[in-house]
């Protein structure tokens, strides 16, 4: 029936809207509909969840083909793994604290002290979203290396190289992926603070409220969601992050997806580095579920976050 | 306002610049120094060169180029065409249905990107589907790795939009062919191009699933920039990352002119 055909002629009683489920048989239009999820669901299954079932397979079975626990007593007793699971826990938390401090301060200052050129520097923070990390890993040997700048300029002044070594050691994974991950943070809180009244920024002040308490009183409050959400977030990429160790290349750091690398295609050890990977995946996906259940709470797609 | 005082408000932006200066705007200024950068032994290059520039965009490295916009390309098309037809099958689909198709499309987030690659070298290195020691691997794992961000970027969009014109369409007599390419991809296009667009990024930018499956012929641009990185070539290197940066950015702006001529196309 088309639109023109309904307006010539005039039915007494017209038909009911096609897409409405026609009476008698509305189960089987409601499953016809739904098969059409089948195709894409599908494809996501053959080339994502296939792949990583067998990486938890793999794992059970070793090089000589003998099925067991073998590979996983072996590759979770090694002092290796041991390390590497501690340097990314470390990495992980230490990076996130940072991001939520810096985050936090550089928000504020762009949402309710704003200078000119705010508007500018909020625009640069969203362009190194789509940034790849290991830009800055790249971007730190220069910096901070031993023959950086910030070790030229010291050696310049007369203060010696104070940055010795510093490139090599976890701190400066932890520094670059501060500077990496802090724009994750910073998006939902300023989208929170646009939602602030600034009037009782005013109020609060012409009580008699400093600075520091306007904050901690006023703000803070309202930007728990949004710190919550952008947290659990960064502490997830954080957790998976490779890039940046990669780039940085420090051999004393060892993070899980280093060792997963290493071993899958360094070493071609596929049951060890499977092993790596399903203790890897598991610590995310626990740590996911508690962004998912953090960001169903708060509402948290509405402060623009991805995911 | 939040800090009244003039005083205030100078050492706020002082505190401001010493911190957004050395974290934010050094590394990026670092990047441009060092791709330009001839000799370089003090605190800034004592001479300047271009010819790391045009390394970069020559001979190996331009194969690079070409490889990496072909790669971002196919792998964000399907990424595309997967979850956008997801997104817009599970509104039509029963609750259930809906749930488990929505973790599933959201896993790839929370999976490492090495795993991913892992994944694609123990399942397709033998068996029915060979694709190890193709360039389809490197597609299919950026494809994987991108699809949970344009099903979001998609599904949020189908959030905002009326589903009350598709109903009209549709009661109007239009087929579902018609009232989905008429009616549903033209409203959800704001959606679809800034999928395009996070999807081309992000692929574009890959380097933990990539590093573990490439062969040979297919070196997509991050990890040639990190071969030269590993062997010294540090300033070739940071001209190639600013390739890198120059062809994602051409590849957005593409993006976005198509979307104005569709926009375009459809208000004449």
């Amino acid at each position: 029936m088309t639109a023109t055909a309904t307006v010539a002629a005039p039915a007494p009683n017209p038909d009911p809207p096609s897409t409405a489920p026609k009476p008698g048989r509305p189960h089987a239009q409601k499953f016809v509909n739904s098969l059409w999820i089948l195709p894409p669901l599908l494809l996501v299954g053959g080339f994502f969840l296939y792949p990583l079932a067998l990486v938890v397979k793999q794992s059970f079975i070793a090089k000589d083909g003998t099925v067991g626990l073998g590979v996983w007593r072996e590759t979770v007793d090694s002092p290796q793994f041991t390390d590497a699971l501690w340097h990314t826990v470390k990495i992980a938390v230490l990076s996130t604290a940072g991001c939520l401090v810096l985050g936090f301060f550089l928000a504020v200052v762009l949402a309710f002290v704003p200078f000119p050129g705010a508007r500018l520097v909020s625009r640069l923070v969203d362009t190194i979203l789509a940034f790849p990390s290991f830009l800055i890993a790249l971007a730190f040997t220069f910096l901070y290396g031993t023959a950086g700048v910030v070790n030229a300029m010291a050696d310049e002044l007369g203060a010696g190289q104070p940055l010795v070594g510093f490139l090599y050691s976890p701190w400066c994974v932890i520094f670059a992926e501060v500077t990496f991950y802090t724009p994750f943070v910073m998006r939902p809180l300023l989208a929170a603070f646009a939602l602030v009244p600034r009037d009782r920024l005013q109020v609060a002040a012409s009580l008699g409220a400093g600075p520091w308490r306007v904050v901690t009183r006023i703000l803070l409050p309202e930007a728990v969601p949004a710190l919550a959400a952008g947290g659990s977030l960064t502490l997830l990429l954080t957790l998976n992050e490779f890039g940046i160790v990669l780039f940085i290349g420090a051999k004393d750091v060892t993070t899980l997806p280093m060792l997963v690398h290493a071993k899958g295609a360094v070493t071609f050890d596929y049951p060890g580095a499977c092993v790596v990977a399903v203790v890897e995946v598991a610590l995310s996906l626990a740590l996911y579920g508690l962004y998912r259940f953090v960001f169903s709470r708060t509402g948290a797609a509405r402060a623009g976050v991805v995911a | 306002m939040l800090v009244w005082s003039r005083s205030g408000r100078a050492f706020v932006w002082a505190l401001f610049a010493l911190v957004f200066t050395p974290v934010v705007l050094g590394p990026l200024a670092m990047l441009v120094i060092a791709a330009f950068a001839g000799d370089w032994n003090g605190v800034l290059p004592s001479t300047w060169t271009t010819e790391h520039f045009r390394d970069a965009t020559d001979g190996t490295n331009l194969d690079s180029v070409v490889v990496s916009i072909q790669t971002a390309l196919l792998a964000a098309g399907i990424a595309l065409v997967v979850g956008t037809w997801t997104a817009i099958a599970a509104r039509n689909a029963p609750r259930p249905v809906r749930r488990i198709a929505d973790a599933v499309l959201h896993l790839p987030v929370a999976v490492p990107s090495v795993v991913v690659g892992l994944g694609m070298l123990v399942a397709f290195s033998d068996g029915p589907l060979l694709l190890n020691g193709t360039k389809w691997i490197v597609i299919a794992a950026h494809a994987v790795l991108v699809v949970a961000f344009a099903y979001a970027t998609v599904s949020a969009g189908l959030d905002r939009t009326d589903q009350a014109f598709a109903d009209v369409a549709a009661s109007l007599g239009a087929s579902p062919l018609r009232v989905l390419f008429r009616v549903r991809l033209p409203m959800l296009l704001p959606s679809l191009s800034a999928a395009a667009s996070l999807a081309l990024a992000l692929s574009m930018g890959e380097v933990g699933a990539t590093i573990m499956v490439y062969p040979a012929d297919w070196r997509t641009l991050p990890v040639s920039v990190f071969t030269l990185t590993d062997r010294g070539k540090v300033l070739l290197g940071s001209a190639v990352t600013l390739t890198l940066l120059l062809a994602t950015l051409i590849l957005l702006t593409v993006v976005g002119l198509l979307r104005g001529k569709v926009e375009d196309r459809r208000s004449h």
